[in-house]
């Protein structure tokens, strides 16, 4: 804008809708630039529930792994005079049918059941991701993976889940060791039975970034098509992304529990969740609260991660911003 | 529309082949033995003959071939025979399950009764409480009976089956007595007292599976009236001055139900999975509890079979939602 255009020769003659519009961008320019991620935090405060959500998932995740510092008792030193206790100083939760103090045993629990959660997603994200944007990207591969992602989706998972466990878990312990052969075995099965919404998502949303100018800019001056995912596609499918990875964590943990409590998830003394819920339901008469303790601590995490994706998805779909 | 329907149904038969074949490797690799029951005083040779017997001895692709004829040839033979009393399958060699020695499709026929019951109630109260509640939801959005309804089904998608299951049985089995923790499959319903009876029995997996179906369902159905409700075809027609409730229980409801309609379908064949666990904390016998019973004893056709019925469902009831989504929305038909 030169000085000529902003200069207005007769005020009183220019009618109002062109004087208005000079003073608008003018304002505006004051304003210190604002970064991105400092409107989708904007917006994601104004989102009650996710606030909420995402304090307890820290809350939650910060007592299973801080917890054990300040509680160390062992969670499998059992003491059969102590055991069947109910709520006490020394035993908070309880104890359990072999002396074993419930609220060590929660934290352990915890442990394993949110890694497996974490674990799990990022294997989901990571393989959703690499077939989405592959899919999007290269329109060669496109039919073929999106083949496969149908029939992916197609396959009964949770059987087919239960028939994995059954049949890796010896060769995969025997390779590994019991505990790590088993986080391995449900990691991986959890995570290749999960990545196909990431990948349908993700692949949409490349097929439409993929035909606008600045891809075709950087493409012109001769970047390199990995050098364009990594720099230009990558980043613009980040909240999707997002997105799909809270709502994986959720996912993960519910399918983790679901294969303890049907008994073909981690071995017994080894707790998680999951496990602990299935142990408690043999004391359901006498013990409900064995039973409340594991499933309250799931049912909350998976609680408070869907709220945060929830408002994670709003806080960053830009329609909504500002709003 | 019926070239559409063709096309679809073409395109499921290389799906359910490939489905078939994964299931099918993956239990190759299985390392259980369907003789490790057999005692040691028996001689080798009879092990091997014993093998055989069970169809283990030759390569995997005569195998494989062999399983797709009983399932796709010869089963429906039975049930053709059974139907109409034919002998069309006389002498043939049937699906064997190693751990009764029975056809498996006996088996699965005698358990699918309960499943269907059961699943299929809670299918039907999940879908009659949950339209409603995501059509008012949808029509006073950010209402407190909107946040009411976000806040239930983020609960229902939240608490896995197996803890409201055993919460509820600790509830009104366990403190209150009013209803039977484990579901008695011998029951027979007939008079009024055993119908009384099967109902309170059925209450408490009912609830619980109806809970979380109804959470996705009236989540589904308000996104897609929120789609609607501000299109101009609605504007126009409150402009025309119909009522409000002809406006939105006919013009709004008809265009929402079209992808509802398509994800109660899709959520058939998922409820045979999902009530695994359902079934194994109330013990009710069926289809879900014997695939567990099977994985547990090693019973690599009883695994198979089941495998492949669920993934048969998906399909299906994929291909339905598709013909159903050509016949109510005529747009997509041509694509």
């Amino acid at each position: 804008m030169t000085d000529k255009e902003r200069f207005v020769p007769d005020e009183g003659l220019a009618p109002a809708s062109t004087a208005l519009p000079a003073a608008g961008p003018m304002e505006e320019l004051h304003n210190p630039p604002r970064s991105q991620w400092r409107d989708v935090w904007d917006q994601f405060k104004t989102h009650k529930g996710a606030m909420l959500g995402a304090v307890l998932f820290i809350l939650i995740v910060a007592s299973v792994y801080l917890g054990p510092f300040f509680w160390d008792i062992d969670p499998t030193q059992t003491a059969i005079r102590e055991r069947n206790q109910g709520p006490s100083w020394a035993h908070p939760f309880g104890t359990d049918q072999l002396g074993r103090d419930m609220l060590a045993r929660m934290m352990a629990g915890g442990q394993t059941s949110v890694s497996v959660g974490i674990a799990a997603m990022l294997l989901a994200l990571f393989l959703g991701s690499f077939i989405g944007v592959l899919a999007g990207f290269f329109r060669r591969f496109d039919g073929p993976l999106m083949r496969l992602t149908d029939l992916f989706l197609a396959l009964p998972l949770l059987p087919l889940l239960l028939v994995m466990m059954l049949l890796f878990r010896e060769p995969l312990s025997a390779a590994f060791g019991l505990e790590r052969g088993l986080f391995i075995l449900i990691v991986s099965a959890i995570g290749i039975t999960s990545w196909m919404p990431t990948a349908r998502i993700v692949r949409g949303d490349v097929l439409a970034l993929k035909e606008r100018e600045f891809v075709l800019a950087a493409r012109s001056i001769g970047t390199s098509n990995s050098r364009i995912i990594m720099r230009h596609i990558l980043p613009n499918v980040l909240s999707p992304i997002m997105v799909s990875a809270t709502l994986g964590i959720a996912t993960a943990i519910i399918t983790e529990s679901a294969l303890s409590f049907l008994g073909l998830g981690f071995p017994p003394d080894f707790p998680t969740w999951g496990r602990l819920l299935q142990d408690g339901v043999d004391y359901l008469q006498q013990y409900p609260e064995r039973v409340f303790w594991p499933g309250l601590a799931i049912s909350l995490t998976v609680l408070s991660v869907n709220y945060l994706g929830d408002g994670l998805r709003d806080a960053l779909d830009p329609r909504i911003r500002g709003r | 529309m019926l070239t559409f329907t063709i096309r679809r149904l073409v395109l499921a038969v290389p799906t359910l082949l490939f489905i078939s074949l994964v299931i099918f490797l993956l239990l190759e690799l299985a390392p259980g033995d369907p003789m490790a029951q057999v005692p040691l005083t028996v001689p080798p040779e009879v092990k091997e003959k014993m093998r055989e017997a069970l169809g283990l001895g030759q390569p995997m692709h005569i195998r494989f071939w062999k399983w797709i004829v009983q399932f796709f040839w010869i089963e429906p033979q039975v049930l053709v025979d059974h139907i109409f009393g034919t002998t069309f399958s006389q002498g043939d060699l049937r699906v064997i399950s190693w751990q009764t020695r029975s056809p498996v499709m006996d088996i699965v026929v005698q358990r699918i009764p309960q499943t269907l019951w059961v699943v299929g109630t809670a299918y039907v109260v999940a879908i009659l409480i949950a339209l409603p509640i995501g059509i008012y939801s949808a029509y006073r959005q950010y209402s407190w009976f909107d946040q009411m309804g976000t806040f239930v089904s983020m609960i229902g998608f939240s608490v896995p089956p197996f803890f409201s299951g055993v919460l509820v049985i600790v509830i009104f089995s366990v403190n209150l007595g009013w209803f039977p923790s484990i579901y008695d499959t011998t029951l027979k319903v007939t008079d009024w007292d055993s119908f009384m009876l099967q109902l309170q029995q059925m209450i408490m997996p009912v609830m619980v599976l109806a809970l979380q179906i109804t959470a996705q369902l009236s989540r589904f159905m308000r996104a897609s009236m929120l789609d609607n409700l501000n299109q101009d075809y609605v504007r126009t027609a409150r402009a025309k001055g119909l009522s409000e409730y002809t406006v939105v229980m006919v013009h709004v409801l008809r265009n929402s139900m079209i992808p509802v309609v398509t994800v109660i379908a899709l959520g058939i064949p998922s409820i045979f999975g999902g009530a695994i666990i359902t079934e194994q904390v109330f013990k009710v016998n069926g289809i879900g509890q014997l695939l567990i019973g099977a994985i547990q004893a090693n019973d690599l056709p009883m695994v198979q079979t089941l495998t492949f019925i669920f993934a048969v469902l998906i399909v299906l009831f994929n291909l339905i939602a598709d013909v159903l989504y050509g016949i109510l929305d005529p747009r997509i038909r041509y694509d």
